[in-house]
């Protein structure tokens, strides 16, 4: 009882000196700054804590984060609400990412899957060069990267028959969505990457308008999904598969038996499980919404609003 | 007779401005719509761009000298509005052959430079072309003193390029908001060809004796 109470305060002390670090990034150091063909990166470090920025003037510009001494431990909420993914679908053995950032969810997905295959997908190879360097990305036989476009990667794997069982779609930021990996045919070509208990779990910013259209495209393709979210943060994880959604009582018996292998990534799998709510229960955005497809799909503008 | 035929004489050359002024305005705007349309089966980088102004002003280039060349045989308003009806008919494509076109491109080539540049060849060349002969053959149209050619080109490339300047904001900063990309393409076609219709309906009514070869005497007497 006492060496759970140290845990709890541990882990409560060490989550406030993460948020204060977070939030005092003025005066961080900055350890590397390069301008690639589609951003500016950044690499800043302050009491230990090193982040990845694609853009200085925005707040909301963090894509990554890691402890330097603790590179294990997962920093963001967002990172941490994409292991909902294992409650659908416990045992993932081919995982596709879109969207690198620092590597770290790769890192970490080959912990505690080392027999799994991760593939991940970039557009910009001064992003994976930098989550090399600075934030200990690494590729071996099972984890690899690939130095394209996701859309481009998606309809390629389609016309392969590829087949995942993780997909993570990650390339959305505050600042920019890449407006074709919104639309209701990317997602389609999406789907079908998915294999019979294949799971999909989409990091999205969108707020207002986007958030319905958003939200009324991915139900118009996987039909109802789960929204997991705390309210401390603006962004979500859209999770879906092409099963039907699984009940309570499965959700809470995965996440018991996933508590220990997640901990050492500061995942609280319980937790999060009551983050997840159905669309079938809660659907909060208008039945007429308009749907974003490759005709119309003016994401950055909706998101402006 | 010949006083009604001045009065409506008066409104050609500002119908010929309007045309360019039009053709401008759905030239950057199926430019800039173009990125949407490849977006798709080539993604959005930097070279997808690449593809697309490379062609644009390559076909421009061609449309020129094009232009120019049908300007010195027989130039007339019915001819111009022939060219933007060409021009309304060539872009449609875009909006109803892109798909299967693209996906053929797609499979065939597997560099995402080459394949954008290919599809943008196959999908922007000839619209493209048709539209930049329309420059040209409107200072054919509207130079009747060699003195004064300069200013009139000056005039006639501020009001087609402040109609490009206009076609890109507009487009990309509320069509796109409102409208599916088609229907935007669909919209521009319809412009054009009702532009070319009535520049050849201006020119019937102008000329009752149906003599349409002799509308630059014509333009010069009125000056």
């Amino acid at each position: 009882m006492n060496k759970l109470l140290i845990t709890f305060l541990i882990s409560v002390l060490s989550n406030v000196l993460i948020s204060a670090a977070l939030n005092t990034q003025a005066s961080a150091e900055t350890i590397h700054s390069e301008r690639s063909l589609y951003r500016n990166i950044l690499v800043e470090e302050k009491r230990g804590l090193r982040c990845l920025k694609f853009n200085v003037k925005s707040a909301k510009t963090q894509q990554s984060c890691m402890l330097v001494d603790d590179p294990q431990r997962l920093v963001f909420n967002y990172t941490k609400m994409l292991f909902a993914s294992l409650l659908v679908n416990p045992n993932p053995e081919r995982i596709l990412i879109v969207g690198l950032g620092g590597g770290t969810m790769s890192n970490s997905l080959h912990q505690i899957f080392p027999d799994a295959t991760i593939t991940n997908v970039e557009i910009d190879p001064a992003v994976i060069k930098v989550a090399r360097n600075y934030f200990g990305f690494f590729e071996n036989e099972k984890v690899t990267s690939v130095v394209q476009d996701g859309r481009i990667f998606v309809k390629r794997a389609v016309l392969k028959q590829q087949k995942y069982d993780w997909i993570i779609l990650d390339a959305f930021n505050g600042d920019y969505i890449p407006e074709h990996l919104m639309t209701q045919e990317f997602l389609q070509e999406t789907k079908a990457l998915l294999s019979d208990n294949g799971v999909l779990a989409a990091n999205t910013f969108s707020i207002s308008d986007l958030y319905d259209v958003e939200s009324a495209t991915y139900k118009s393709v996987f039909g109802d999904f789960f929204n997991v979210r705390n309210k401390k943060n603006s962004n979500r994880i859209i999770l879906t598969s092409e099963k039907p959604l699984p009940q309570d009582s499965v959700i809470a018996e995965r996440a018991k038996a996933l508590t220990t292998i997640l901990r050492p990534f500061d995942v609280n799998i319980t937790e999060i499980s009551r983050y997840m709510k159905s669309t079938a229960i809660q659907q909060d955005w208008p039945k007429d919404t308009r749907l974003l497809t490759d005709q119309y799909s003016p994401a950055n503008l909706l998101n402006l609003k | 007779m010949t006083n009604k035929n001045n009065k409506m004489q008066q409104w050609q050359n500002p119908l010929i401005y309007l045309l360019a002024f039009s053709s401008g305005f759905c030239i950057m705007g199926i430019e800039l719509l173009g990125g949407r349309i490849l977006a798709p089966f080539f993604g959005s980088s930097v070279h997808i761009w690449g593809s697309i102004i490379t062609v644009f002003m390559l076909s421009l280039s061609f449309g020129y000298l094009a232009g120019g060349k049908l300007s010195t045989k027989a130039a007339s308003l019915n001819r111009y509005g022939l060219i933007f009806i060409f021009a309304g008919i060539a872009i449609l494509p875009v909006a109803f052959s892109s798909e299967w076109l693209m996906e053929a491109i797609f499979l065939a080539i597997e560099d995402t430079r080459y394949g954008s540049l290919l599809a943008s060849m196959a999908l922007f060349f000839i619209p493209t072309v048709i539209l930049g002969m329309i420059s040209p053959y409107s200072v054919r149209l509207l130079v009747t003193d060699k003195n004064k050619s300069g200013q009139v080109a000056g005039f006639l490339y501020f009001v087609s390029t402040l109609g490009s300047a206009l076609g890109t904001i507009i487009t990309s900063f509320y069509l796109v908001l409102l409208f599916e990309v088609n229907n935007i393409i669909t919209v521009f076609s319809s412009i054009l060809i009702l532009l070319g219709l009535s520049a050849m309906v201006f020119n019937r009514l102008n000329q009752p004796t149906g003599n349409s070869e002799s509308i630059n005497s014509q333009g010069a007497t009125n000056e």
